[in-house]
């Protein structure tokens, strides 16, 4: 019988945040998830801004935590190992009618409690961003870039090594609370669950996936693009909600070359951006997103219509917006709550009622998700914990817990001779496997070897950006899932894309009797 | 002689070599043979798979080496044909060996599992060959499942691994290797439901047509395109749609194609990473190095040939292109080559030719491709009013180079050249 005191559903960036800031004390931790890998869902479909909060309305829960988050970013960063930038932003306009709109900005964000933006001219606009056009911006210092996908991965592991644990491929079809005396006899003698020292009053969750039954004392609902879904399962009454989709393209690292620092044209007068470009912290860059409704909870296909709008959109924007750039598209959906009524956009959602007791629900945390992930996920620690000890239960601190994840450099951004000490120390190095990323089997190998467990095709691609390149595994990917068989021991048949039915070969050709 | 790993230097220590070829496919390998016979000798071809031949190693097709040998060979028996060459002359090569830097200098960095290695080179030949365009750089829409593959990918499966990629395929494209790939998964029981292509003519050559589409009932579509992928974790349907003049497609034709797998071959693209990092300009219409008639770039000491500067249709021109270009990097060693400042320009219907610029001091075969297919087209290179050079083809397709040879003697002066098809 399993049981956890807290299980938490969804391992986007904030399921495993809060993870990572549970691990910090010495409570069983599962995170259920129904795809394959963290960071599949709108986590990494997202610009990978780390958001400075001047957008976001004063006193808010979107520009309180990001503030919070942005500040901290550096620390953070460092401690989990992940590649991030704090390029700053330029806020460009061109007329009087733009600057009064960037002006609101400004001062939204320095009540919010940005530091440091301020209005500059032409000539140091260029200095910063020579590509940018325009002729005045507002300069955010504390904007930067990173990888969401890195990051998510990041917390992930660090709350993996705390203790935390991971169920991938578990979708979760039903919650119910069960009353103390109602507890099958098997699981009150359980030793864990006796550890737990549960009052009479209080109840367990019992969670059914399609792999599966658990037990857990609290839930923490991040589900993502399905929280209210979860939440209907927790008892919680929908959040209403909207999805805007956006699609991206994804360019080059030659077109990155042309543009360093996120330029965004000034806002329009409801506040919202228009396409824009921004460099990823690996060197691409990415065009968009543009926006439309959807209601289907998954809807990522690019549209035709779409992905034409944003290109002719895109090269306003960034001159260097040509076809041979294209590297990939993808798209992901901000499912942000609305008041029904007047289509206002509102906070996040974080709800645990003492109704429902033991129960965090998190629904619509759309962007700045990212930023925001860990300033949320220290209030739901800290919530459970307080909770806890009204209960009368202490909870004591992980002794063992390490912020630290170890980082490996790329091979890629190694200096010459740091590539040849590397190879000598470990000859894998020496063996490229992706040529347009320069990703090594050293690289692969750890990647398949994931602390997480993680045994798809993108995982690998996700963790080492193998595939990512321009030739998108032209080169790489035969020798990536050969090695990915032989590492796992696994048939052909067995490897997986990306999802659950996402098989990569239906066999073998031939029967594999060796001739010599 | 295939270096064993106690000959390899360490790190610090710097290898020399007159000459560094970066890949041992069949540009590469070609010419290595030819600058042996010149007389250069001390050469070193590096090569990032464990074994030489390059993509000829995947290509068990025939149908290679009319041109060069007379005969018609598989890819790895042309390939071998080099390789025993290279073998009988002792020509130094390392496998599993990735340049992974080339500088102005001649300087060549490359990874092995001995260590990071660094040569010292007089010239350095690129002979990367190229990779194939990707459904990313075509943005066809739909969603990202498992199951859409290059056809090069495919065939490495296939081909070297006994990995059957599906069941149930839609081809894109009819380039040369999906040509080729659709006869291959048809053999491997696989059903093939059609080849579909953009443009209103085929990209392969009429015999690939012939012998692996017509001979197997294989349908090919004309001005058709996929326009949309469907499915979440592997492919479930595409949708393909009729397309006008613009290539734009057409509402109201949309066609749903449930399959399990899409192969693309859909073009390829010259692998010139290393090129640019080295400096040298690259032409927009070839995507590989801007070369004078001796092909070298325009850093001096540098050489292109093959796939690596210019998509070819046949491997046998890529060997013959090779061989030529070894003949100017022994005129490079021994001493400068003279200044290329006659530029060829692209006039009608000429889509890029090969050299770009010429001294004006030799003869020269010029390569070039059409942009639309021309039957009865006369070819002509003209400099300034005169025509210096005139060549008539039957038939003109994108899918075939075609050679023009021009004349010293024909060139009045310095001026730029413009070649031209007339109608």
């Amino acid at each position: 019988m399993e049981v956890y005191d807290v299980a938490v559903i969804g391992a986007g960036v904030v399921g495993c945040a809060v993870a990572r800031e549970l691990s910090r004390y010495r409570l069983n931790v599962l995170v259920l998830e129904k795809e394959l890998d963290v960071a599949t869902g709108n986590s990494s479909r997202n610009t990978g801004m780390l958001h400075a909060g001047f957008t976001y309305k004063l006193g808010s829960r979107r520009a309180r935590y990001s503030v919070e988050g942005n500040q901290e970013f550096d620390e953070v960063a460092a401690e989990l190992g992940i590649p991030f930038k704090r390029t700053g932003k330029l806020v460009v306009g061109f007329t009087d009618h733009d600057r009064a709109n960037i002006l609101k900005f400004k001062a939204n964000g320095e009540a919010n409690g940005v530091r440091g933006i301020r209005m500059i001219d032409a000539e140091e606009m260029h200095r910063i961003e020579p590509n940018a056009g325009g002729n005045f911006a507002m300069y955010v210092p504390s904007s930067g870039i990173l990888d969401p996908m890195q990051y998510t991965i990041a917390l992930g592991e660090n709350a993996c090594k705390n203790g935390a644990q991971f169920r991938f491929g578990s979708r979760v079809t039903g919650i119910v609370r069960v009353g103390h005396e109602a507890l099958p006899k098997t699981l009150l003698t359980d030793r864990k669950v006796q550890a737990m020292q549960l009052s009479e009053e209080e109840d367990l969750y019992r969670i059914t996936t399609n792999r599966g039954m658990i037990y857990a004392k609290w839930v923490v609902n991040s589900a993502g693009a399905y929280a209210n879904e979860i939440g209907r399962l927790l008892g919680y009454n929908p959040v209403p909600q909207v999805g805007y989709k956006g699609e991206y393209y994804v360019l080059d690292k030659k077109a990155g070359a042309y543009l360093r620092t996120p330029v965004y044209p000034a806002p329009k007068d409801n506040g919202g951006f228009v396409t824009h470009a921004t460099p990823t912290v690996d060197g691409n860059i990415l065009v968009g997103p543009d926006w439309y409704y959807t209601h289907i909870p998954e809807d990522y296909a690019n549209e035709k219509q779409s992905l034409d709008r944003l290109f002719e959109d895109g090269r306003k924007m960034f001159t260097k917006m040509e076809r041979r750039f294209f590297i990939r598209n993808f798209a992901g959906i901000r499912w942000r709550n609305i008041d029904p009524e007047t289509r206002e956009i509102l906070d996040f959602s974080i709800r645990a009622d003492e109704t429902i007791p033991n129960t965090v629900s998190l629904v619509g945390i759309e962007s700045p998700g990212v930023t925001a992930a860990l300033p949320i996920a220290r209030r739901i620690t800290s919530l459970i914990c307080g909770r806890e000890e009204e209960h009368g239960h202490l909870v004591a601190a992980n002794e063992n817990f390490d912020p630290k994840r170890k980082v490996y450099k790329r091979f890629s951004e190694m200096t010459l001779e740091e590539k040849a000490e590397a190879i000598r120390e470990n000859p894998d190095y020496g063996q490229i496997f992706c040529r347009c990323e320069n990703v090594t089997r050293a690289e692969i190998l750890r990647a398949i070897h994931n602390p997480l467990g993680v045994h798809t095709l993108t995982g690998i691609k996700n963790r080492t950006r193998s595939m990512m390149g321009r030739c998108q595994g032209g080169y790489c990917q035969t020798r990536i899932t050969e090695l990915l068989e032989q590492e796992l021991g696994v048939r052909p048949e067995d490897l997986r894309y990306q999802k659950e039915n996402g098989w990569l070969f239906t066999g073998l050709m031939r029967s594999a009797e060796k001739e010599d | 002689m295939g270096m064993g790993q106690d000959n390899l230097n360490k790190v610090n220590q710097v290898m020399e070599a007159s000459v560094v070829i970066v890949g041992g496919g069949p540009a590469g390998l070609a010419a290595a043979v030819r600058l042996y016979d010149r007389g250069v000798t001390d050469l070193l071809i590096l090569e990032r798979e464990n074994k030489l031949g390059g993509i000829l190693k995947q290509c068990i097709h025939d149908g290679f080496g009319l041109t060069r040998f007379g005969e018609s060979l598989s890819g790895p028996e042309y390939a071998d044909r080099f390789i025993q060459e290279v073998k009988q002359r002792n020509i130094r090569f390392i496998t599993d060996t990735t340049v992974i830097q080339i500088t102005p200098d001649h300087d060549v960095y490359a990874a092995h599992r001995d260590g990071l290695l660094h040569v010292r080179a007089r010239a350095v030949i690129l002979a990367m060959g190229c990779r194939e365009r990707t459904r990313g750089a075509l943005a066809i829409p739909g969603t990202r499942p498992a199951g859409v593959l290059t056809a090069g990918v495919a065939q490495a499966y296939m081909n070297l691994q006994n990995r059957m990629p599906g069941k149930k395929i839609v081809i894109l494209g009819s380039g040369d290797i999906g040509l080729i790939m659709a006869r291959r998964l048809t053999l491997e029981g696989a059903h093939v439901l059609g080849v579909f292509e953009i443009n209103p003519i085929p990209s392969g050559l009429p015999r690939n047509i012939q012998q692996c589409l017509n001979d197997y009932g294989i349908p090919l579509f004309l001005s058709h395109t996929v326009t949309d992928i469907r499915g979440t974790d592997r492919l479930q349907e595409v949708v393909v749609s009729k397309v006008d003049e613009k290539l734009q497609p057409l509402a109201g034709t949309e066609k749903v194609y449930a399959c399990d797998t899409l192969i693309l071959s859909v073009g390829l693209i010259p692998e010139n990473e290393l090129t640019i990092g080295a400096g040298a300009e690259l032409c927009p219409q070839t995507g590989g190095a801007y070369v004078d008639e001796w092909y070298q770039t325009t850093v001096p000491g540098l050489f292109a040939a093959g796939n690596v500067l210019h998509v070819h249709d046949l491997v046998d021109f890529v060997s013959l292109e090779a061989e030529t270009m070894a003949e100017g990097v022994v005129r490079y060693l021994n001493g400068a080559l003279p200044n290329a400042s006659i530029a060829l320009r692209c006039g009608k219907n000429i889509g890029h030719t090969v050299p770009q610029k010429i001294s004006g001091t030799e003869n020269v075969v010029v390569t070039l491709r059409v942009r639309a297919p021309q039957k009865d087209a006369e070819i002509v290179i003209r400099q300034g009013k005169a025509m210096v050079a005139r060549k008539r083809v039957r038939n003109a397709l994108p899918a075939n180079m075609i050679e023009i040879h021009l004349l010293k003697d024909q060139l009045t002066g310095g001026q730029d050249l413009e070649v031209s098809v007339n109608d």
